[in-house]
């Protein structure tokens, strides 16, 4: 960069050269200007950004928790209320050790029914598909261990094919209607009529089994923690979500 | 430089240059987020807000962006419309922005839109860059909607959604495939060749019947 810059100076200033109004030098720029205004050019960049993004950051986040709390409620059908449990030491809890953010720890929605028993569980979870993460949630019985729902929350897979996971209602379908776990996924028609079986869809092999094997990892991995006990949710908690 | 009149300003990106189907730019969202209508009006209203604005702020501040850094400060002032697009598509089209994924974030390096801050919004006017900026955002979306259409009606058998030929129409799933675009593009490009051509013939054949 001053290399260049040096040249340019010897090229243009040459004190040989007579300096004539007519035909004018070329205006060399120092690399502070340089550097000067790009730096201010980002600096006003930032600052708009963090403006636009002050301003639609709640909504978007408000948006996200909506179609969470939506979700929660299409994958536990029946359910009356639920509660949001974090896992804290191996353990499931209500409350997370003050001074931590709530974002660093993982959860799960426990869905209670009228009587105020056990009724579900939502899981949300994202494993990488065809071409990003596929984040769904779903939502078992934790007695019987029969599915309740799923629902795509996010996901980048091809469209037209791959979205397919979410777009396919007779995919969907088959995730509310109770299938057992550990679900396996079949080539549609390859079946053998047992319970756990998910037909997968033609042309979205991958997208399909990223769904099974979210939801098959998802319980491998919380059935330990869900078993050890579920502590019990005060009818009226802070951390309650009513149904409105 | 030839001198060209506000009107041909606005006219030219929508039909003699048009981005996409002339000067072949932009041709990545063109073809990868045009398997339907909507995503592709969707991607379409995002660059035109991008364009619109970045066409504006460099041919305003145009005077205070030395030569050398030129490249960077567009590419700076397109990246900061970009986010805010990515941002506001976000916060009031979320559905849409679900669908769109990536590619929003990928208007940055969409070359139709550096080009015209290089080619024209670097040497020209605010108004004269804008009506430019309008005129290529158009002849964009105009391209983008064409080769939607063309392969949402193959490739899923609707238009908008809404559904054309029936639950016996069998949908050539390769038209919503990267493939289908290349091909879409092929047949329009084809097809605007042979217009072309034809009115080549006809203006020599005008002009050597005539004395």
């Amino acid at each position: 960069m001053n290399e260049e810059i040096m040249k340019e100076d010897t090229g243009t200033h040459d004190p040989s050269l007579p300096e004539s109004p007519e035909t004018p030098l070329k205006e060399t720029v120092s690399t502070f200007r340089l550097v000067a205004t790009l730096a201010v050019a980002g600096a006003l960049a930032g600052l708009l950004i963090v403006l636009v993004n002050q301003h639609t950051k709640p909504i978007i986040d408000k948006y996200k928790a909506e179609q969470l709390k939506i979700a929660v409620y299409e994958v536990l059908p029946g359910v009356e209320r639920y509660s949001t449990y974090y896992l804290v030491n191996d353990r499931l809890s209500l409350n997370i050790p003050e001074g931590n953010k709530d974002s660093d720890y993982r959860r799960i929605y426990v869905g209670y029914d009228i009587l105020d028993e056990v009724s579900g569980i939502a899981i949300s979870r994202g494993e990488s598909g065809f071409q990003d993460v596929v984040q769904i949630i779903f939502g078992f019985n934790p007695t019987t261990g029969k599915l309740s729902g799923m629902k795509v929350l996010d996901s980048k897979e091809t469209p037209g094919l791959g979205d397919k996971i979410f777009k396919d209602m007779a995919f969907v379908k088959q995730f509310f209607a109770g299938p057992e776990t550990p679900l396996i996924g079949v080539k549609i028609g390859a079946g053998k009529g047992k319970p756990n079986e998910i037909d997968t869809i033609t042309g979205a092999t991958i997208s399909s089994k990223v769904v099974i094997d979210i939801i098959n990892h998802a319980l491998e991995e919380w059935r330990p923690v869900i078993d050890r006990g579920i502590p019990k949710a005060p009818v009226v908690s802070k951390f309650e979500e009513t149904k409105q | 430089m030839r001198k060209t009149t506000p009107s041909q300003d606005f006219i030219r990106g929508i039909w003699n240059e048009n981005p996409v189907l002339i000067q072949m730019l932009g041709l990545c969202p063109a073809l990868a987020v045009t398997n339907s209508v909507k995503n592709a009006l969707a991607m379409s209203a995002a660059t035109f807000f991008v364009i619109c604005c970045s066409s504006v702020l460099v041919s305003s501040c145009k005077r205070f962006i030395p030569n050398e850094v030129r490249i960077s400060a567009y590419i700076l002032v397109i990246a900061t419309f970009v986010t805010l697009a990515d941002m506001l598509l976000q916060a009031y089209a979320p559905v849409q922005h679900k669908e769109l994924g990536a590619f929003i974030a990928l208007i940055v390096v969409n070359c139709m839109i550096l080009g015209r801050q290089e080619a024209f919004s670097a040497k020209n006017n605010v108004y004269r860059s804008l009506l430019d900026a309008i005129g290529t955002g158009i002849g964009f979306t105009i391209a983008l909607v064409m080769m939607g259409g063309f392969r949402e009606i193959l490739g899923t058998g609707s238009f908008l959604e809404y559904s054309l030929f029936g639950a016996n129409f069998e949908p050539w799933v390769i038209m919503v495939l990267p493939a289908g675009g290349f091909l879409t593009l092929g047949f329009i490009l084809l097809a605007m060749g042979f217009v072309e051509q034809r009115k080549k013939t006809k203006t020599t054949l005008t002009a050597e019947q005539s004395p």
